[in-house]
């Protein structure tokens, strides 16, 4: 009963993690994972997320056993 | 339709004229290539760049990178799609991405290759970071795709 968290580049740099595993509860979404991880803190305005390796919303709900991800706006090219 | 991640240097020109070795099908069939090649400056925004690294999120870069392709197929009726793209440390000079596709005609040919590396700029999850004179920054946006 876990969610699995990835997070890429400047966010992980200013969360000084990359990885990181929480308990699931139902009625989760991208957003309270956000703000437990950030004890709070707003997400910056161009925060991107997915789920399963999708894009999703912040208000997207979080199924058990997902692997969500957040990071900055991309960059390659 | 293929999409491959290096970690190391590629020549893009000799990665292309593989792939159409390989692919002696299309021969014939095809009428328009059109290739795109994206390469590392040694400048962005008024400062000098000395090196860079290139992150990305192994399993959805490919994935949507397929995605991309797979649609782009179907909308402009490609023949082959070939997208290769680096990460980890490059130095400029170094190509970072090749777009390249086959069609019947030139205009499916510019068209997709162009819509494949837009949305390859605005969606595929890469994240660029530049080693300057007086530290590090992450790129925080990539360039217009239009003057």
């Amino acid at each position: 009963m876990s969610i699995q968290i990835k997070l890429f580049a400047s966010l992980a740099e200013s969360l000084q993690r990359r990885e990181a595993t929480l308990d699931f509860e139902q009625g989760m979404t991208v957003g309270s994972v956000w703000s437990n991880l950030s004890a709070g803190a707003d997400a910056p305005d161009e925060i991107m997320a997915a789920i399963n390796m999708a894009y999703c919303e912040m208000e997207t709900q979080l199924q058990d056993g997902d692997e969500l991800a957040f990071f900055p706006p991309v960059t390659g090219g | 339709m293929t999409v491959i991640i290096f970690d190391k240097p590629f020549d893009p020109w000799d990665e292309l004229q593989r792939y159409q070795d390989q692919h002696a099908e299309m021969v014939g069939r095809f009428g328009a290539t059109a290739v795109f090649v994206g390469s590392m400056r040694d400048f962005n925004e008024n400062e000098n760049v000395h090196a860079m690294t290139l992150e990305h999120y192994p399993g959805m870069t490919e994935r949507h990178l397929e995605v991309i392709c797979e649609a782009a197929v179907k909308q402009w009726q490609l023949l082959e799609t070939l997208v290769i793209h680096r990460v980890g440390d490059l130095q400029p000079g170094e190509p970072i991405v090749l777009v390249a596709v086959w069609s019947a005609h030139r205009a499916a040919a510019f068209e997709a290759s162009r819509h494949i590396m837009e949305d390859l700029k605005s969606k595929a999850p890469f994240w660029k970071k530049e080693s300057l004179n007086n530290g590090h920054r992450w790129v925080s946006k990539n360039t217009p795709g239009t003057t």
